[in-house]
């Protein structure tokens, strides 16, 4: 069957279903939305035809939207730190436990990452709901009751806990690169421990530190069913303006430009990331 | 095993903790007899109730809702592995202009935010009049889950020892025999992982299915962000307890399978 189609016309034929279907489904609607952001809207009339640069004025020229941006930012960015902080830690004691402990709990902690997050966004409302179980324990060691649910609170708890095994799977995998041995032979050698860390650990699992921070600031920005269950109507962010906009305001072309803004947002970082590694990469490969 | 010193043993228990609660919770409070979401407590069998998962099972939406995920699910699943097979084969076995391109636009959806994959599906959608169809709504889910069948498939084909199918050829199997008898048989529980794993995803996806999906079509995740957006009761944890319990079924599954750690780390 392939003997008809020469060398050069194999892998196209193996992957031409795949790339139609994603010309179709990813590529054209990409242009179509990017054309739809520059169309004008009307609310009387609806979108209209013609070319204009008003939906990106409009976002540009209000407050009301940098205050979003900025919010969905640091809320993003917050959490990333926290996924750093804690998911890093984790995935080293993980590193070095035993046999079977070290899988079961690689698989506690990277199994949410299969539960549906509107479960998961839902068992945070029962935790830090008024009367939730968080609530009760912070009356009995003397705290207080505290409002969590329907504020930036609620919303970094969750993203934190849906993002941490998209930090500790890229750290864990950097430390399987790294021969215990190096660790003994720097400690033999009476390194402290805090400096077989900076020395040795951190180095090796900064790609991975990288790359997680990067995935999870990107997931983290364009999150919609946290902010949207966990976040209330106030609260809004990019991902809960953009579905406002397609969904109840009907402005569609005011959507396709926010949607746009936040793709080229996360390209950039990601497509950045890569040409950073790239050049590490190159630059240990030079070195050794 | 080695020196894990006390106060990472805290640590680690508690990062362990904050990994678990909220799906302990639900499966908790899905059991309450009472109305509103508390955790039921007590030793007799009175202070624990199915009610909840009855409403759940008598609640006509929803279960709309869940045949259409677990069809949509399903089909989307199988035609993203058929898709990428062959895809996947190219990419990994072919040296060819275009390869990385390709490669990159097949795994794009891990990198584009489905939130934006949601808006400009449902701008197609509009334009074709594919709102409501459930057609398309898996073709949408075949995009979203089709980078974790491909990945699969072609950790696969890379940890494919070449010599049983060099052996076949030499002694005169047509390329169809090899592929058909040697190749496809290897590639097996990559394939089957794969599948496990892109059925998974299209039965959770809700960011992209929130935006294209109709009154008939709405999938379960849609169907329960929306119920909980309106009004919080037991019965959304009835529901969740259920696909928290599906869910480790299926990972138990693909364990078995596969390996978990292997699929979602990605250690080849």
């Amino acid at each position: 069957m392939s003997g008809r189609l020469g060398p050069r016309g194999v892998p196209f034929a193996l992957s031409a279903p795949a790339l139609a279907l994603f010309a179709l489904m990813v590529l054209l609607p990409l242009v179509l939305t990017t054309l739809l952001s520059f169309q004008q809207y009307d609310h009387e009339r609806g979108v209209q035809s013609g070319f204009t640069l008003a939906s990106y004025a409009h976002v540009l020229g209000d407050s009301y939207y940098y205050e979003i941006f900025f919010r969905t930012g640091w809320i993003a960015a917050l959490t990333t730190l926290l996924c750093v902080l804690i998911g890093a830690p984790e995935a080293y004691i993980l590193s070095r436990m035993g046999r079977p402990w070290r899988s079961i709990f690689l698989l506690v902690i990277l199994a949410p990452l299969l539960v549906s997050v509107v479960v998961r966004a839902f068992g945070w409302s029962l935790l830090l709901g008024p009367n939730g179980v968080v609530n009760q324990l912070f009356e009995l060691l003397g705290i207080g009751r505290l409002k969590m649910l329907y504020t930036p609170t609620a919303v970094v708890v969750a993203l934190v806990h849906v993002m941490l095994p998209f930090m500790v799977i890229p750290v864990w995998t950097s430390l399987q690169k790294l021969d215990p041995m190096v660790e003994s032979a720097a400690l033999s050698l009476n390194a402290s421990p805090w400096t077989v860390m900076r020395r040795i650990v951190l180095p090796q699992i900064t790609p991975g530190l990288l790359s997680g921070s990067l995935i999870v600031f990107g997931l983290s920005a364009s999150a919609l069913a946290i902010p949207g269950l966990l976040g209330g109507r106030r609260l809004k962010m990019v991902a809960t303006l953009i579905y406002d906009e397609y969904l109840h305001e009907l402005n569609w072309p005011l959507g396709a430009a926010i949607a746009l803004a936040l793709l080229v947002v996360n390209l950039v970082i990601m497509l950045g990331y890569n040409a950073v590694l790239e050049g590490a990469y190159a630059k240990r490969m030079g070195r050794g | 095993m080695k020196r894990t010193g006390p106060l990472a043993l805290v640590f680690h228990t508690l990062v362990t903790i904050f990994m678990l609660a909220p799906l302990v919770i639900v499966c908790l409070v899905a059991f309450t007899p009472e109305n509103t979401l508390s955790i039921p407590w007590g030793f007799s069998l009175e202070a624990y109730s199915l009610r909840w998962f009855k409403a759940a099972f008598e609640h006509s939406d929803l279960m709309q809702s869940f045949w259409n995920s677990l069809g949509v699910a399903f089909f989307a699943a199988t035609l993203s592995v058929a898709l990428a097979i062959p895809a996947g084969i190219a990419i990994a076995r072919h040296e060819f202009p275009g390869r990385q391109a390709l490669n990159g636009l097949l795994l794009s959806p891990l990198i584009v935010p489905h939130l934006v994959l949601g808006v400009a599906m449902l701008r197609l959608f509009a334009l074709f009049g594919a709102r409501g169809s459930s057609l398309w709504l898996t073709l949408a889910h075949v995009v979203i889950v089709t980078p974790y069948a491909l990945r699969l498939v072609v950790a696969a084909l890379a940890g494919l020892d070449r010599s049983a199918e060099q052996a076949a050829l030499s002694l005169g199997a047509s390329h169809a025999t090899v592929f058909r008898r040697i190749t496809l048989p290897l590639m097996l529980p990559g394939i089957t992982g794969g599948w496990m794993l892109a059925f998974i995803n299209s039965f959770d996806e809700v960011t992209m299915s929130i935006f294209i999906t109709a009154p008939q079509t709405v999938t379960l995740p849609v169907r329960m962000y929306m119920i909980a957006t309106e009004s919080i009761d037991p019965m959304m944890a009835a529901v969740s307890a259920l696909i928290v319990a599906l869910t480790a079924l299926a990972m138990i599954v693909l364990d078995r399978l596969y390996g978990l750690d292997k699929i979602l780390v990605g250690q080849h």
